[in-house]
């Protein structure tokens, strides 16, 4: 096990370069840099520009370096916490970020024990139900909420509240707490505002999940060790309960590593649309105006919160299923 | 005993001339002759007409493929055509009857007025004024494709009268025209999208599973990599790296580009993984021995083993395009006005405010939802029949 986790630690660490590579390299493509949009809108204003201004800030934030030494400069900072600096708000980065990633992560968190919660059964249900009108009825549910995009399910959503209720079901927590220091009561007030997003980006990954439960299970149950336990008058429930599902179960837990791309993907969009306190609309805000350390520390959170999240999926398989630890293959 | 034998052999016996029919004995029915002689592609098709749904989702899609090549015909309006004294006007229902008697379809009149202690503007049914609509009639100018020129439309509604049937927006444009223009973008645009990625990942992972070795372990590497990325949010920064200089039809193919680039993954694990298995079939030896090379093997013997399970699996991969390039368009980081497609339109709705009041204005999710299901419901049937001797 020692074994399997070091190798699989070892892996993680190309990836994670590759990957600021690629956000570093994204990040800089934009013609110009922050510096000539901010010239440029100051002299929009009919402010005169002053040389010396922009030539210290220019070295201040390393812009007449090389990109290689700022790459290098980049990634060596953050491994330290230091993850440059956000020119639209005038602050570190890290103090931008800090609360919104916890906020995308809890988010994030509970979608996935939602969908789990949620697609476990009804899987089950359509599987040993098949061809039944509950199992006709819940995959149709299931199709149409996998049609859906997300965001747009947010918008009706807002829209119905509105109109039926009167109210506005976006954002996270009560108004007042807004920019409050976490309290208790901050806490309970984002957990009732919690169901709304959590519902509306777990939809299309429940209906994927139950599909592939479904797929899984049949498959299970066609095998020839079901036959035979039920040929020995195994009840039904335990039968199932004892044996399929515990081979479905390692196909959950890998399921994380395919889901949470998409989840975090979603958890972005309808962030935007419930304007949630969350990554998502600084993001594009931040891609709006290439305030690119920002916008790029922010991509390379979502991405490592995907490796970390493979990993920590692997390390669940790797523990739960000796076949994988002990032949130290590949966990997919 | 002996003696018996040696009589037997000497005894006439009669070979007939004819030349054997090996079918003589278990005769083949007509039917079964046709089965058994059918090609792949026909057997497939076969089994793919009994999955009704992806039979009529086929047809669905077609249909609506079709009408983007006439969209200025079947719309009643021009893409941009304002209506200024009908901004915000909700959805005109077409009635049948009136005072108890047949009319033929027509629309009531409406009558505007501003609500001035909301400031709603407030559309009511003038039931005075009847226009009646008329197909085949003359219409709204336009340049169609950009080659001749016309004015006719499949339906409008009398002078005087306005029909639209979907409501208006915040400029007075007919809605369900718009969304039959935008159809032209928003379909196109996955199409061309899984072209692309359709030759990227037949190319990339064909070469990966070929060759095998490093080139496998590298391409391997990319593709986890690529495929740890949460997909909306890379897809936002990629397009908001295109220049704002950029002309909307450069825009376009931009964000087609950025579509495809990362969605060739999933494909290339298919061909990979399907040459990994059929490289080492007598089939390929045999070639390899009469001195074909690697890429008339990859392209003569191995990619017609899987093609249809690529077709299948590219058909399912389509609705992310699509959904894609809505979610961009919507957020305002994809394609720009005055290129239409249903995400731009569905910008409009960002703003809670403005759905709350003009809830007609969330109508082009109708279209993007019946494609999505349709496309799912094609892929799932082409799956299927992607294998018609199972």
């Amino acid at each position: 096990m020692v074994n399997y986790l070091v190798r699989r630690l070892f892996i993680m660490i190309p990836t994670l370069l590759a990957i600021s590579l690629i956000v570093f390299l994204i990040i800089e493509l934009p013609p110009g840099d922050y510096l000539e949009s901010y010239i440029s809108e100051l002299q929009a204003q009919g402010e005169t520009v002053d040389q010396n201004h922009i030539e210290f800030l220019r070295e201040q934030y390393g812009f007449d370096k090389p990109v290689m030494t700022r790459y290098w400069e980049w990634v060596t900072g953050m491994i330290v916490g230091d993850f440059g600096f956000s020119f639209e708000y005038r602050l570190p980065v890290s103090d931008v970020v800090g609360d919104r990633l916890l906020l995308t992560i809890v988010v994030s968190m509970v979608t996935i024990i939602f969908t789990w919660i949620i697609a476990f059964p009804i899987g089950l249900y359509s599987a040993t139900h098949q061809y039944s009108w509950g199992d006709y009825g819940l995959t149709f549910i299931g199709l149409l909420g996998l049609a859906t995009p997300n965001f747009l399910l947010a918008l009706i959503m807002l829209y119905f509240a509105n109109v039926v209720f009167g109210t506005s079901i976006g954002g996270l927590m009560d108004p007042d707490y807004i920019d409050q220091p976490w309290s208790w009561d901050k806490v309970m007030s984002v957990l009732e505002h919690l169901w709304i997003p959590v519902v509306v980006i777990g939809t299309s990954g429940t209906a994927g999940m139950i599909r592939r439960l479904r797929a899984n299970m049949l498959d299970e149950l066609q095998k020839q060790y079901v036959t035979t336990a039920r040929a020995k008058g195994l009840p039904p429930l335990r039968l199932l309960l004892k044996y399929p599902l515990r081979n479905a179960i390692n196909f959950f837990i890998a399921d994380i590593g395919s889901m949470l791309p998409s989840v975090i993907s979603g958890a972005e969009l309808v962030a935007v649309v419930l304007s949630l306190p969350t990554t998502g609309p600084v993001l594009i805000a931040a891609l709006q105006s290439q305030d690119m350390y920002l916008a790029g520390s922010f991509l390379m959170f979502l991405a490592s919160l995907t490796v970390i999240g493979v990993l920590i999926s692997d390390i669940l398989l790797a523990w739960i299923d000796p076949r994988i630890r002990l032949a130290g293959g590949a966990a997919k | 005993m002996s003696v018996d034998i040696e009589n037997d052999r000497k005894l006439a016996h009669y070979v007939s001339e004819a030349p054997f029919d090996s079918h003589s004995i278990e005769a083949l029915s007509p039917e079964q002759e046709r089965y058994y002689m059918a090609s792949q592609w026909q057997l497939m098709w076969w089994k793919f007409i009994r999955h009704r749904l992806a039979l009529i989702s086929g047809g669905f899609l077609l249909l609506m493929y079709g009408s983007i090549l006439i969209s200025e015909f079947l719309a009643p309006y021009n893409l941009h055509t304002r209506n200024i004294s009908a901004i915000y006007s909700p959805p005109q229902s077409v009635h049948l009857f009136h005072d108890g008697s047949l009319v033929a379809p027509f629309v009531y009149g409406t009558h505007y007025k501003l609500n001035l202690t909301n400031l709603r503007r407030e559309y009511t049914e003038d039931t005075s004024k009847i226009y009646k609509i008329n197909f085949f009639c003359k219409g709204d100018d336009y340049s169609f494709w950009s080659v001749g020129k016309g004015s006719s439309h499949l339906f409008c509604v009398e002078d005087g009268g306005t029909l639209f049937l979907l409501g208006t927006d915040r400029l007075g444009r007919d809605i369900l025209s718009r969304i039959m223009y935008g159809a032209r973008i928003s379909l196109t645009i996955g199409l061309i999208g899984i072209m692309m990625s359709f030759v990227l990942g037949m190319v990339i992972g064909g070469v990966a599973g070929y060759y095998g070795g490093v080139t496998d372990l590298i391409v391997q590497r990319m593709i986890e990599i690529l495929q740890s990325f949460p997909q909306i949010p890379l897809w936002m920064a990629l397009s908001a790296v295109l220049p704002v200089t950029w002309s909307p039809i450069l825009i376009y193919f931009g964000i087609t580009m950025i579509l495809a680039m990362l969605d060739w993954t999933g494909l290339a694990r298919a061909v990979r993984s399907k040459l990994l298995a059929l490289r080492e079939e007598d089939y390929c030896l045999a070639a390899q021995l009469m001195g074909a090379k690697p890429k008339r093997i990859i392209g003569r013997h191995l990619m017609p083993g899987f093609m249809s399970h690529l077709i299948a699996s590219a058909t399912l991969s389509i609705p992310t395009m699509i959904l894609g390039e809505t979610a961009l368009s919507f957020l305002g980081l994809g394609l720009r006005p005055p290129i239409t497609s249903w995400g731009v339109l569905l910008n409009e709705a960002q703003n809670i405010s403005v759905v709350a009041l003009y809830p007609w204005l969330i109508l082009p999710v109708v279209p993007v939802v019946l494609v999505i299901l349709a496309f799912s419901f094609l892929g799932d049937g082409l799956r299927d029949a992607a294998d018609p001797y199972k």
